[in-house]
């Protein structure tokens, strides 16, 4: 049995079956969530195993590219699933950097991610009126592309600016310090109403405009699609982020094996053997801050376009946590972890909690008794309070602390980084 | 164990399958967290009257059903609650939610997609003012509600240093701003105007309030802040005549308040019952069923209830299947009730076209409180440029 | 305007003092935490907050059962307390203990455990309170003897004026001095100078007294409630009972022997692990402590109450000097004035432009700052780190 699961032709077979069946499943009923997490599953069996490389990319192309659009078009919500996933993928990339490669603990990170929405969200709407002469706001949507560069580069001279003072400190410290400045970012944001109105304070911005994407539907028009605006909107949203996700993959591995990711590492695993090797502290830290930040700004930008709202209540603390949760529980420094991580908290937090919710609600509502012959528990008594839903931080909290004390290194290990994390004094 | 797992399953293929055609009303608000107890007044006042309607839908060949939903008064809980949602064939109705700053960016996502939603309790501007077809509102508007409070404030209680002090969220900087721009007008001084997201602690506020010695102070947000600045305001002797919009609508701002909150006065949207002949009836059935009265947004979210279900009933009877969302959109707009709100219909743009806005004295630390004046208005007329 | 801001500075100077004592109760459970084990214990938000509720619990619980508050308040600080204790020492031995054990190198690993401890515990009492009453928010019943109001003497008011300016003055003179001593580069202070500054900086206050004399002498209007006289002489109780403990008792000399280097003291016959859980005990019931007097004097509390305070006293425990007891209970008073007079003035300062609302911001500000050009704080030593 056990050598049957090492045999390669044997695993292809059974992941390329399941993947075919689950796929079936998932484009028949697909507001099953249980179809949905099995063809997942079946994605990241043929990621995670040994099989010849051409059947993973035919798997995961097949399911990514082909399945979830078709079943996207019944359900739009696996788009919004899908879309939500890769912003925190390409996210949880960039802390990856700061945290997994250079572990410096970032607990501020959603502030980058408030500056690269509110870049696009001030000039992309009418907004940017308030403090601007000229009144040509808002920009086009076609300016939508160049911003998400501009977001890169805001975000990651907020980086520079928010790391010169705070990574001077030592490892604890910086935690908290980011955790502060990540708080007045938003605090910032929710007060910059007056005495110059340049993020309308809690009142948030919206309308935010969109890419246009008249040749989007164009182009499936003449596959025999037809989409409406609100239709193709999430599926070119859900493709848009693939592409990102694509290439902030590349970046990572790029930087991952050049001379920044090694010397990233060395300080992690030493900082003074680093700086007696010759490489520049500061400068480095800051580098490898502003290269999280850009991400993380990147994904603003696309945040505030899909959302048509930016206030700063979507910039807390908890967004910071969650994002942290995803590279430790991935394993930090993996950066296939990353979007395993992503993915996970992702869709725990998005659907699994919520479906779970839903559930208990229904059985509320129906008055469902369980008998269990002694005890008897009807469910219409069940608490409001009493939602899987809204113990978010209870499960991230949770996470965290099994991880840290039964598996540090995380889902899929970095290789590298095995050897600290389970190193004894 | 084993046995128990049988019956759950079996339960669970009974809710799945058992019901042939289900149409679904889903209510969004608040029922947990700070907001709880205004967001299940809604919840209940909607489940009354969908509880009443559901002998006559099963007539009709249809079994009606709610769908509460938690916003957690979180615009990004919302949102994701509406995506949700608008997934669940099922679902034809909206009725929510009670944050103006979480009804903006979900309503955008029930737009998208049709659905109708039907405001028992979000009295921003904005929600209406985007003109959309599938959003109706059935209280009043902030850009009324504000400066009733502000001309009541000013000429009835003659307020001359007013302190205008709101919690950051769109909801109460929106009302605070309206107040403050008619208070002016009427020749009142504004001797202070600030946002706070401070919960617990606003002695610093408190401070401020002994410098410039403000003889009315105005408070633009929700009860939970409201109660607890209001009771640390009295504990160090500021005395200023005390007063807030809809927010402080609730038995829970007495209870928080104590005894601080004798003498205070609020505007809102949402009377109090014995203000309205025919939801006495009402009041009643609501209080055997769960156990409680009805508070503030309770009849409005009954009221919304119905007039999705008048809407419904008159397709059904008329086209003998389930109308489409995009159809009960429509209907909805042009359908009027006699409910125990008084005469309910909409404008053009979704508002209802004679709202009443009541201001309320709290003579006693007791609620509710004694309505000293109605104004019944007009939904103030926006430019819709183009419909969807 | 400015004669109103003088009259208000005793004021906001009392209230400082009152929330800076809340503070300082905090502070303590991160400075000796810190000070054994060199974590910073994210968690300890929580334990104050959980004390806060179970304090809330007991108040509304034995409400019916007890007539006397005194005896209430009694109860509830020792429940508050015990309760936090109790919450201390278990997130110490399922979540920071197998890691010791474990020996990890890693300062991240500790801190992101206690990140999570932190949150799952928020929600955990969240859950707790929310299948018990169906509802997480509890407030504090009020009772007419705490809630009593005493003026107090307009002398008393002047008093603290007169100091506070003497105190501005004399740095803003020093500032200028050493402004000057910049210029000229001379090195160090002479006696004389020094003694010229302060006795500069009184002649202005006296001035000032002259020219303010019917605002500085005039009526202040200076009130504490009851709750605000017990939350000050019940802290500053504990913070003596503290002291006495640390540097006087067998545990205390003990605790200090663990901070100071572990293996040696448990080759000298203490166990580390038992005094390590002595230190989370003693954090614990003065953040529980804290967290009752909290709820007393601000009304509401809910599961999320404790992480702005959490964050606020950490930060005065840094600005004392982390690790260091007296340092903790000075940097919480610091703070909680600085945070009341930032909040009260700023308005004034800005014209409206900033208020209120930035005095959260305050705090993150002064840790910065602190943190970069004074780590060791106001009482701290320097300390050279590990290698």
């Amino acid at each position: 049995m056990k050598k049957l699961f090492q045999n390669s032709a044997f695993l292809s077979l059974l992941i390329a079956a399941s993947a075919v069946i689950f796929g079936y499943w998932l484009l028949e009923n697909p507001r099953s969530t249980l179809a949905f997490l099995l063809t997942l599953g079946a994605l990241l069996a043929a990621f995670m195993l040994d099989i010849p490389k051409w059947l993973k990319v035919l798997v995961g192309g097949a399911i990514l590219l082909l399945v979830i659009p078709w079943a996207g078009f019944k359900n739009s919500f696996l788009f919004e699933l899908g879309v939500q996933t890769g912003i925190y993928a390409a996210m949880a990339l960039g802390l990856n950097v700061v945290v997994g490669l250079a572990g410096l603990l970032d607990l501020g990170y959603a502030a980058f991610f408030a500056v690269g929405a509110y870049t696009w969200a001030i000039f992309g709407s009418k907004q940017a009126n308030q403090f601007m002469p000229w009144h040509i706001f808002p920009l086009p949507g076609a300016y939508f592309y160049l911003f998400m560069l501009v977001a890169v580069v805001m975000a990651a001279l907020t980086g520079v600016i928010i790391g010169s003072p705070a990574l001077r400190l030592r490892g604890d410290y910086l935690a908290i310090v980011t955790l502060g400045l990540g708080e007045m970012v938003r605090v910032l944001a929710n007060n910059l109403d007056h005495p110059i109105n340049i993020t309308n304070g809690p009142q948030g911005i919206t309308p935010i405009q969109r890419p246009p994407i008249d040749w989007f539907i164009a182009l499936f028009d003449k596959f025999g699609i037809h989409m409406s605006r609100a239709e193709a909107y999430p599926l070119f949203f859900y493709f848009l982020v693939l592409v990102i996700i694509g290439i902030v993959t590349l970046v990572n591995i790029r930087l991952d094996r050049s001379r920044f990711g090694r010397a990233w590492i060395a300080i992690r695993e030493d900082e003074v053997a680093a700086r007696a090797m010759g490489i520049p502290l500061l400068p480095t830290k800051l580098l490898a801050f502003a290269t999280g930040a850009s991400f993380s700004g990147a994904m603003g930008a696309l945040f505030a376009a899909k959302q048509l709202y930016v206030s700063p209540e979507s910039f807390t603390l908890i967004q910071s946590i969650m994002i942290l949760v995803m590279v430790i529980l991935g394993g930090m420094g993996s950066i296939p972890g990353a979007i395993l991580g992503a993915a996970t908290v992702t869709i725990l937090n998005v659907d699994l909690l919520k479906t779970a919710s839903d559930y208990l609600n229904d059985l509320r509502n129906a008055g469902f008794v369980l008998d269990l012959g002694i005890f008897k528990y009807n469910f219409a008594n069940l608490p409001n309070q009493l939602e899987p839903a809204k113990y978010e931080r209870m499960v991230f909290g949770l996470i965290m602390i099994l991880m840290m004390i039964y598996r540090p290194e995380g889902i899929i290990p970095e290789r590298r980084h095995v050897a600290e994390m389970k190193e004894k004094e | 164990m084993k046995k128990a797992l049988w019956l759950a399953v079996v339960a669970l293929g009974a809710l799945a399958f058992a019901q042939g055609k289900v149409i679904k009303i889903a209510t969004v608000s608040p029922l947990s967290g700070e907001q709880a107890a205004l967001g299940e007044m809604i919840k209940l006042g909607a489940q009354l009257a969908i509880e009443e309607a559901q002998p006559e839908f099963e007539k009709l060949g249809f079994k009606l059903e709610l769908a509460p939903q938690d916003d957690q008064a979180n615009p990004d809980v919302g949102v994701a609650v509406a995506r949700r949602l608008v997934t669940d064939p099922e679902i034809l109705a909206i009725v929510g939610h009670l944050n103006t700053g979480v009804a903006i960016p979900s309503s955008e996502v029930y737009k998208d997609y049709q659905l109708p939603m039907v405001s028992p309790a979000n009295t921003g501007p904005a929600v209406t003012d985007r003109c959309y077809l599938d959003i109706d509102r059935l209280v009043g508007r902030d850009d009324v509600q504000g400066p009733a409070g502000a001309t009541f404030a000013v000429k009835t209680l003659g307020a001359k240093r007013i302190f205008i002090i709101h919690d950051k969220t769109t909801y109460g900087q929106g009302i605070a701003e309206q107040f403050k721009k008619r208070a002016l007008e009427l020749g009142a001084q504004v001797v202070g105007f600030t946002g706070t997201e401070e919960k617990s602690n606003f002695q610093a506020l408190i401070l401020q309030m002994k410098a410039k010695r403000p003889d009315f102070v105005y408070f633009g947000g929700i009860y939970n802040q409201g109660a607890v600045l209001l009771k640390q305001m009295r504990e160090r002797g500021i005395k200023a005549t005390f007063m807030g919009p809809d927010g402080l609508d609730s038995s829970k701002f007495v209870e928080i308040a104590g005894q601080a909150a004798k003498g205070v006065y609020y505007t809102t949207v949402a009377g109090p019952i014995d203000q309205y002949p025919k939801a006495k009836a009402m009041a009643k059935k609501f209080e055997e069923k769960f156990g409680k009265a009805p508070e503030s947004f309770a009849i409005y979210g009954y009221d919304s209830a119905n007039v999705i279900i008048k809407a419904l009933k008159n397709f059904i009877s008329y086209a003998h299947r389930a109308p489409t969302r995009a159809e009960l959109s429509m209907l909805i707009r042009q359908t009027t009730l006699e409910g125990v709100t008084g005469h309910v219909e909409f404008d053009y743009k979704g508002d209802r076209k004679q709202a009443d806005y009541f201001v309320v004295h709290l003579e006693e630390a007791k609620y509710p409180g004694k309505v000293v004046k109605v104004i019944s208005f007009p939904a103030p007329a926006t430019k819709c440029k183009a419909i969807r | 305007m400015l004669e109103v801001l003088i009259q208000l500075l005793p004021s906001v100077l009392l209230e400082g003092l009152i929330l800076g004592f809340v503070y300082a109760m905090i502070a303590l459970g991160y400075t000796m935490v810190y000070g054994v084990l060199e974590l910073i214990n994210f968690a300890h938000s929580e334990i104050f907050m959980s004390g806060a509720v179970a304090g809330a619990e007991t108040f509304i619980l034995l409400k019916g059962a007890i007539a006397n508050p005194f005896i209430l308040l009694a109860l509830a600080i020792l429940i508050g307390g015990t309760v936090a204790a109790i919450v201390a020492i278990l997130v110490e031995r399922l979540a920071y203990r197998p890691l010791r054990k474990r020996g990890t190198t890693n300062r991240l690993v500790p801190l992101i455990t206690a990140i999570g401890a932190s949150f799952f515990l928020q929600d955990l009492v969240r859950l707790i309170e929310g299948l018990w009453h169906n509802a997480f928010y509890r407030r504090y019943p009020s009772f007419e003897v705490f809630e009593a109001t005493y003026t107090l003497p307009n002398l008393l008011g002047s008093l603290i004026i007169l100091l506070t300016l003497w105190l501005v003055f004399w740095v803003v003179a020093y500032f200028f001095y050493w402004i000057y001593r910049t210029v000229t580069r001379t090195q160090g202070i002479s006696r004389k100078a020094s003694r010229g500054l302060w006795i500069a900086a009184l002649v202005l206050t006296l001035l000032s007294a002259v020219i303010y004399r019917t605002t500085i002498f005039g009526d202040l209007g200076l009130t504490i409630q009851m709750k605000s006289i017990l939350v000050v002489v019940i802290s500053f109780a504990m913070l003596y009972g503290l002291n006495w403990l640390v540097h006087r008792t067998k545990l205390g000399i003990a605790i200090r022997a663990v901070a100071q280097d572990a293996q040696t003291a448990s080759l000298m016959g203490i166990d580390p692990d038992v005094i390590i859980t002595y230190t989370f005990l003693i954090g614990g019931f003065l953040g529980g402590v804290a967290g009752v007097l909290f709820g007393l004097l601000y009304t509401l509390v809910h599961p999320y109450v404790g992480f702005i305070p959490g964050i606020k006293a950490f930060t005065a425990a840094v600005l004392g000097g982390i690790g260091n007891i007296t340092g903790a209970a000075i940097g919480g008073l610091v703070l909680g004035m600085l945070e009341m007079l930032g909040g009260t003035y700023l308005t004034f300062l800005t014209n409206g432009a900033m208020g209120t609302e930035y005095k959260d911001i305050l705090a993150f500000a002064i840790l910065i700052f602190i943190l970069l050009f004074r780590p060791q704080g106001i009482m701290g030593e320097q300390v050279g780190e590990k290698v």
